[in-house]
């Protein structure tokens, strides 16, 4: 589901190597200008030739990240602030990372434990329970501390990022469509939110991969299942913009999640249910539009067993890479996705 | 993996009533390579005129001085050891000859590991491997190591060592701190530098200031010194954070060591709670004793049994975070897994990691990655590209 403020949105897989973009931007007939994102990117967010070259010359990068700095280095009461909210949030962060390693840590303890089987599904209920409601209370939090800063230091308000923010305005009017780029998620949403980017957005078709896709969801939730300090968990990093609803995304599954791990699996998806945990390998792409989803290229959700439909692309060129049939509704789950519209083609299902 | 049935190759050797001949061919056979690995059996093997030949190994448990058979007929030397998988044993022969004796490194293996003291042969067990992030990789951006001195009122004398800064190193952001103890030496038989440049490209450390710090005199200083701990908390942190744009918070300041480099991270940080909020400790030399105060270890460690002593009696938590590695051939596995209940029934949260291998610097060296991003997690968890 997506706010119906947007026309569309697209997510997409990453776009580094094999790009998309250029398919997703002519399936929908997007004709006109593209604002670009790539404040993900950080201090690298305008080495985008290649993005440009992509989108055949009719890109203008928004510059989100310069222009946060420059809004820094004019008003520091606003630096200070934020860099006050930064080191609130890691703390936030760490805490929530303490409770929750120890719920993941007595959910694995029970599930191991022989009883009858009525007793461990209750228990295991009551495990995801109390997971959920860890990601739950961290969330409002977030959220609780986003609009007190927002009330208290009025961000839109202030002349160095009122001065950008019109800026920003004026080339997305002029643009059809914004495409997000991935990168540092936080970095990226931090961005978003300095310029208001969800009220700009409104009346245009949004495209989005990677860390942008996470972040135009309705909560971002970061994830890595083989880092070197050992396998973490899952975790809640905030709510996201909220265009895209009822979808937790999760880009390149096919080097960040253990796809053969269905316990692991299980409990992410459990943890975040009712919305899909939907994962976004190389060259796929789902499109939202008003009525709903179309049928997606190469997305699939994790099923709420633990099990998916994901193949990795053989080197004889079946699979994802050629379009291989996915699906994306979880099969047993009470998760479905709504069944996408017959009037619009789908090249793989 | 070996058949269990079928025969070493050194074992096919003997049984054939070798000559010399036969023993060239062995040693030549295409693809051999020395030590002979097969499965979890290790031949050494050494070759030419000798009374005798010795392994000299620094496997704790093991007897240390283990002697090589001669083959009859021929001057070729062999033994055979069990050695589990994913070791990693660091040796030398000695070689017996007229009432001498002199150690040598093993001149068919070409695997070295240097240390202060020199260098020794690597037996490379089967399962191990040198991991890939701690060679040069020419994508990752190189930091600076740039000469640092300091005169320290504490000990009245100048202090010497190096600061790395991150390759995309910016006046304007702010880093997290880790000060490292016996720093030339990890930058130069650990390859630290180098693992630092790796770790921050991959992403799974952030950028980060170090500063590598020396002593001149290690043994005392660093066996829970008082001055020691005064001299980086109270002279060379402030003088840091005053010159170099560090994040001014506990859980951004680490403190790291090996041996009796972790002994001084610990000390000052248990003299100095709530200062260093995440410690590296590596191969600790926790000695400590359950009656009295003599330790079988010598006088050296004195100050040190002192000081765990006191740790085991009133353990506090004076950090968040402590990574502890230490190798099952140590003599110091026993102390440093004494010490880990204790430090997490503080409530800090305490990893420990074992590895088969010994006190070395090429043993601190592969647990770097695992300790530091652990500590430091880097921005892999937020990156999505």
């Amino acid at each position: 589901m997506i706010t119906g403020e947007l026309p569309a949105v697209v997510l997409l897989g990453a776009q580094r190597y094999d790009p998309t973009l250029g398919e997703a931007i002519e399936e929908l007939k997007v004709k006109g200008k593209i604002a670009t994102i790539t404040a993900g990117w950080q201090e690298r967010e305008d080495d985008d030739e290649d993005l440009k070259e992509h989108l055949k010359g009719r890109a203008i990068n928004l510059s989100l990240h310069a222009r946060g700095e420059d809004v820094f280095r004019k008003d520091k009461e606003l630096l200070n602030a934020h860099r006050e909210r930064q080191a609130l949030l890691r703390h936030r962060q760490d805490f929530y990372r303490v409770r929750l390693e120890h719920a993941l840590d007595a959910q694995h303890v029970i599930d191991q434990r022989a009883a009858p089987d009525d007793i461990l599904e209750d228990e295991a209920r009551t495990s995801i329970d109390a997971i959920r409601n860890i990601d739950a209370l961290h969330l409002d939090r977030c959220t609780r501390d986003r609009r007190e800063f927002d009330a208290r230091y009025k961000p839109f308000d202030r002349a160095a990022v009122a001065e950008h923010r019109d800026q920003i305005a004026d080339i997305i009017d002029d643009c059809e469509a914004i495409a997000i780029a991935g990168g540092h998620v936080a970095s990226l949403l931090n961005r978003l939110r300095l310029f208001g980017i969800a009220e700009l957005a409104k009346g245009k078709t949004i495209f989005a991969w990677c860390a942008g896709a996470m972040a135009i969801s309705e909560r971002v939730v970061l994830f890595h299942d083989s880092p070197p300090q050992g396998p973490g968990a899952a975790e809640v990093l905030d709510a996201g913009l909220g265009f895209v609803g009822e979808v937790v995304v999760l880009p390149q599954p096919e080097f960040r999640l253990k796809l053969g791990d269905r316990q692991r699996l299980k409990v992410m998806v459990r943890r975040f249910a009712p919305a899909a945990c939907i994962a976004m390998p190389a060259r796929s792409r789902v499109t939202w539009l008003r009525s709903g989803p179309t049928a997606p290229h190469g997305a699939f959700a994790i099923r709420d067993d633990g099990t998916h439909s994901f193949e990795p692309p053989s080197r004889s060129g079946r699979g994802l890479a050629s379009g291989s049939s996915v699906e994306l509704s979880p099969s047993s789950t009470a998760i479905p996705l709504p069944s996408p519209p017959p009037s619009l083609p789908s090249r793989d299902v | 993996m070996v058949n269990r049935h079928k025969q070493l190759a050194i074992q096919d050797l003997v049984k054939s009533a070798p000559d010399n001949g036969k023993v060239d061919k062995f040693l030549s056979a295409p693809g051999r390579t020395f030590p002979l690995v097969e499965g979890p059996h290790a031949t050494f093997i050494w070759r030419g005129d000798a009374d005798g030949v010795s392994l000299r190994h620094w496997i704790f448990g093991l007897e240390s001085e283990s002697s090589l058979a001669r083959v009859p007929n021929t001057d070729l030397w062999y033994l055979t050891l069990d050695i589990p998988h994913g070791s990693r044993v660091e040796y030398k022969f000695e070689l017996h000859r007229h009432g001498t004796s002199q150690w040598i490194e093993d001149p068919r293996n070409p695997n070295r590991a240097r240390d202060p003291f020199g260098a020794n042969s690597v037996l490379q067990g089967e399962g191990y491997e040198v991991p890939d992030w701690v060679a040069p990789d020419p994508d990752a951006r190189p930091g600076r190591l740039e000469p640092f001195s300091f005169h320290s009122k504490t000990f009245d004398s100048m202090r010497h060592g190096a600061i790395y800064l991150p390759a995309r190193f910016r006046k304007t952001r702010l880093y997290p701190l880790l000060v490292v103890h016996d720093g030339s030496d990890y930058v130069n038989f650990a390859n630290m530098r180098t693992v630092l440049d790796n770790l921050i490209h991959r992403l799974e450390i952030p950028d980060m200031i170090v500063a590598f710090t020396d002593s001149p005199d290690r043994i005392r200083e660093y066996a829970n010194d008082e001055r020691h701990a005064r001299f980086l908390t109270q002279e060379l942190l402030p003088d840091l954070t005053k010159r170099l744009p560090i994040i001014d918070r506990p859980q951004a300041r680490c403190l790291m060591g090996a041996s009796f480099g972790a002994v001084a991270a610990f000390s000052t940080a248990y003299r100095y709670p709530d200062v260093w909020g995440r410690l590296l400790l590596q191969s600790g030399s926790f000695a400590f004793t359950d009656i009295g105060t003599r330790n079988r270890r010598g006088p050296l460690f004195d100050r040190v049994v002192e000081f765990v002593n006191q740790v085991r009696e009133a353990p506090a938590a004076v950090s968040e975070r402590i990574f502890m590695s230490c190798g099952v051939y140590e003599s110091l596995i026993y102390e440093n897994r004494s010490l880990v209940p204790l430090l997490d029934a503080t409530g800090m949260q305490v990893k420990f990691v074992e590895a088969r291998d010994g006190h070395n610097w090429e043993n601190w060296r592969d647990r770097l990655r695992e300790g530091m991003s652990w500590l430091f997690p880097g921005p892999l968890l937020m990156v999505y590209e």
